[in-house]
């Protein structure tokens, strides 16, 4: 692989690059967020986040992430399942449909929520009637994370169902599995490490989200407010060691799913590998077999 | 158990997999489905199985319909050519996978799982493999292991998809005795597909060949070789040559021999015919037999072990062709590149290349399938 190196200065000048790229755009930030955090002394932090108004923002962002979440990986596998097992009039719009969240901005989407079950919106109306809250509520809150939030588990488990094809699923039901029993024991385990990845990436985006939920929440302190948005009011009150401390759980958050998702990555590689070296290992055994046989036909 | 398939038509968006095919076979037969690929003999399998349904027409195990029943419930041992394991069980859990996802009424206790898996591993000769995973196996090894949870849940019939296709030879030759061997053992209906000719001629008691969504002929290995029913059978079943003419009052003239045909005198006049014959009937002399022989020369000898193979062009038409012959009649004959030699042909089939407005009948009966 030697033609495949470059000269060593061109090689320390691309990394030199790559990481002053990174600490400028990612590690500076963080730095900042915390030391900015802190700047004002650790009672300061300590009272932002332990404010009744800051509580109530993590209760919500939990809250909201724990109905979305769940929401988004049972839809997720269930369209992925459809899609990667079976071929299907509309297949294609489907898989259009569940890419709309990402091609579509947040604000618009929140603004989709409001124009449907606003006061003036469509619904509205109806849902006055009846008495039941959404734009400006907790529902609306929920409805638009679980929009935005929408493709993760299924984007991150359509490649890899159907790069494992149905054979398995086919072996399964020959043998006489029910449907359930196929996808409980045969497609779900196969596919569980991805399905793990999808919803750390899908948690993380939903108590990270602002522009959607901005638009419907309200911005009712104490009520409707997520960590985020309770971040930006503190900040446009010129509270700058309070915005900063509560975004430092945030911080925090991302932290933590960075490095679960790497110790999955590292588990999955892991048991690759193993599987690969094993090969291997068989491979040289019946090398030595042969040899041997080969020496010893030549005594004979 | 008996399987029959009765005009079965089956065709995906733009091509038809297979039309009007009928099929019947016997209990207890080791059945070989040959065909080149694309000819439809995997579909004709998996709607056996029930994994596809076809359009029309009717499969029937023992005389009863199973059309419309589903997978689950056709009880049918399916091996698929790239084995199917689940990858995250081990070898013990593959095995038990079709009695573990039982209903609880009819699943076996936990001791009889044990027992049966055992069992099986002991019959496919992977005894002390049952904690290894799919990955950690061999690909003989892991075939055998599609064939033993195939057999877990004693299936009616087995269905082997391409079995040894993605085997090297040596571990293809030892699987296809081993099979021959539980075959005779079990004494199951097995039927099977393969591409590989030699594969069906030596592993199969009836063979089936196929092309184009179509049943060519079905016979004994025996009768397939000796009496292909049309050309692309003789073409597909091992090496041939072919000698062009013209059919004239049911006889064919290729050098100095003439040829009989069995295309009836009755149709009269002349049209073009197409010789058929394998490379081991063409017998070489060293000098001419009288009124039989074509004088040919040697393009090239290849020794292949217990056969030469010449590569020969007639004289007269230059067309080229092959012999076969034994090492031992190689050497009598002192065989030299360039040389020319005397050649007689036996057991040459003709088959008319378009058929005439008023079609004399042909050699073979015209192909109603059953076996």
């Amino acid at each position: 692989m030697k033609h495949l190196t470059e000269p060593r200065f061109v090689r320390w000048l691309l990394i030199g690059l790559a990481m002053l790229f990174l600490s400028l755009f990612l590690i500076l930030p963080l730095i900042a967020v915390f030391t900015e955090a802190f700047k004002q002394g650790a009672q300061v932090f300590a009272d932002a986040i332990t404010e009744p108004e800051t509580l109530s923002a993590v209760k919500l962002t939990l809250f909201v992430a724990a109905i979305s979440v769940p929401l988004n990986v049972t839809f997720g596998i269930a369209a992925a399942w459809a899609i990667a097992k079976f071929s299907f009039r509309g297949k294609n719009v489907l898989l259009t449909l569940i890419d709309l969240p990402f091609a579509v901005s947040p604000v618009i989407a929140g603004l989709v929520f409001v124009l449907l079950f606003g006061s003036r919106g469509v619904l509205g109306p109806w849902l006055e009637a009846t008495d039941i809250k959404i734009i400006f509520a907790v529902p609306g809150i929920v409805l638009a994370t679980t929009f935005v939030t929408f493709p993760f588990v299924a984007r991150e488990l359509i490649p890899i169902m159907e790069a494992q094809g149905k054979d398995e699923e086919e072996a399964a039901v020959s043998l006489g599995a029910s449907g359930w029993k196929t996808f409980v024991r045969v497609t779900l385990p196969n596919v569980k490490w991805g399905l793990l990845y999808g919803v750390i990436l899908c948690n993380a985006r939903a108590m990270g989200e602002f522009g959607a939920v901005s638009v419907v929440s309200g911005h009712i302190r104490g009520m409707t407010n997520t960590l985020p948005l309770h971040v930006e009011i503190l900040y446009n009150e010129y509270q700058f060691a309070a915005a900063f401390a509560v975004a430092t759980l945030l911080a925090v958050l991302a932290l933590v799913t960075l490095i679960v998702k790497s110790l999955i990555e590292w588990k999955t590689e892991k048991q690759q590998s193993e599987a690969e070296e094993h090969h291997h290992y068989e491979g040289q055994e019946r090398e030595t077999y042969e040899h041997r046989s080969r020496e010893h036909n030549q005594v004979v | 158990m008996s399987i029959e398939v009765v005009n079965i038509t089956k065709s995906y968006k733009n091509f038809t997999a297979l039309s009007d095919v009928s099929l019947q076979i016997p209990e207890g037969e080791l059945v070989a489905l040959l065909g080149p690929s694309g000819s439809g003999k995997t579909t004709l399998l998996r709607l056996i199985a029930g994994l596809e349904q076809p359009e029309q027409g009717s499969i029937l195990f023992n005389g009863e319909d199973n059309t419309d029943r589903d997978v689950r419930e056709r009880q049918v041992g399916f091996v698929f050519q790239h084995y199917a394991l689940f990858r995250h069980m081990n070898i013990f859990d593959n095995i038990a996978f079709g009695l573990t996802v039982r209903p609880r009424k009819t699943r076996p206790s936990k001791q009889e799982i044990h027992e049966r898996v055992h069992s099986l591993l002991k019959l496919v000769q992977l005894e002390g493999l049952a904690h290894r995973y799919p990955s950690q196996l061999s690909g003989g090894q892991r075939q055998r292991v599609a064939l033993a949870r195939a057999l877990a849940v004693e299936p009616k019939f087995l269905l082997l998809d391409e079995p040894f296709g993605a085997l090297d030879t040596k571990v293809r030759q030892e699987l296809r005795r081993w099979l021959r061997h539980l075959h005779g053992k079990l004494g199951l209906t097995i039927l099977f597909v393969t591409h590989d000719q030699e594969e069906a001629m030596e592993l199969a008691d009836q063979v089936v060949v196929m092309n184009e969504g179509r049943v060519e002929q079905v016979g004994s290995p025996e009768e397939i070789y000796n009496h292909p029913g049309n050309p692309f059978v003789y073409s597909f079943l091992g090496r041939v040559n072919l000698f062009h003419g013209r059919i004239r009052e049911g006889k064919v003239q290729l050098g100095e021999a003439e040829f009989e045909t069995q295309w009836a005198q009755k149709a009269g006049g002349e049209y073009p015919a197409v010789g058929y014959m394998r490379p081991h009937d063409v017998e070489i002399t060293l000098t001419p037999k009288a009124g039989q022989s074509v004088q040919a020369q040697i393009r090239h000898i290849s020794l292949l072990g217990p056969i030469v193979r010449l590569d020969l062009q007639r004289l007269d038409t230059e067309e080229v062709f092959e012999a076969e012959l034994t090492r031992q009649r190689f050497s009598e004959l002192a065989l030299k590149d360039k040389g020319i030699v005397y050649v007689t042909l036996h057991n040459l089939s003709f088959y008319v290349e378009s058929t005439p407005a008023i079609a004399p009948s042909p050699t073979a009966p015209p192909l109603r399938i059953s076996i």
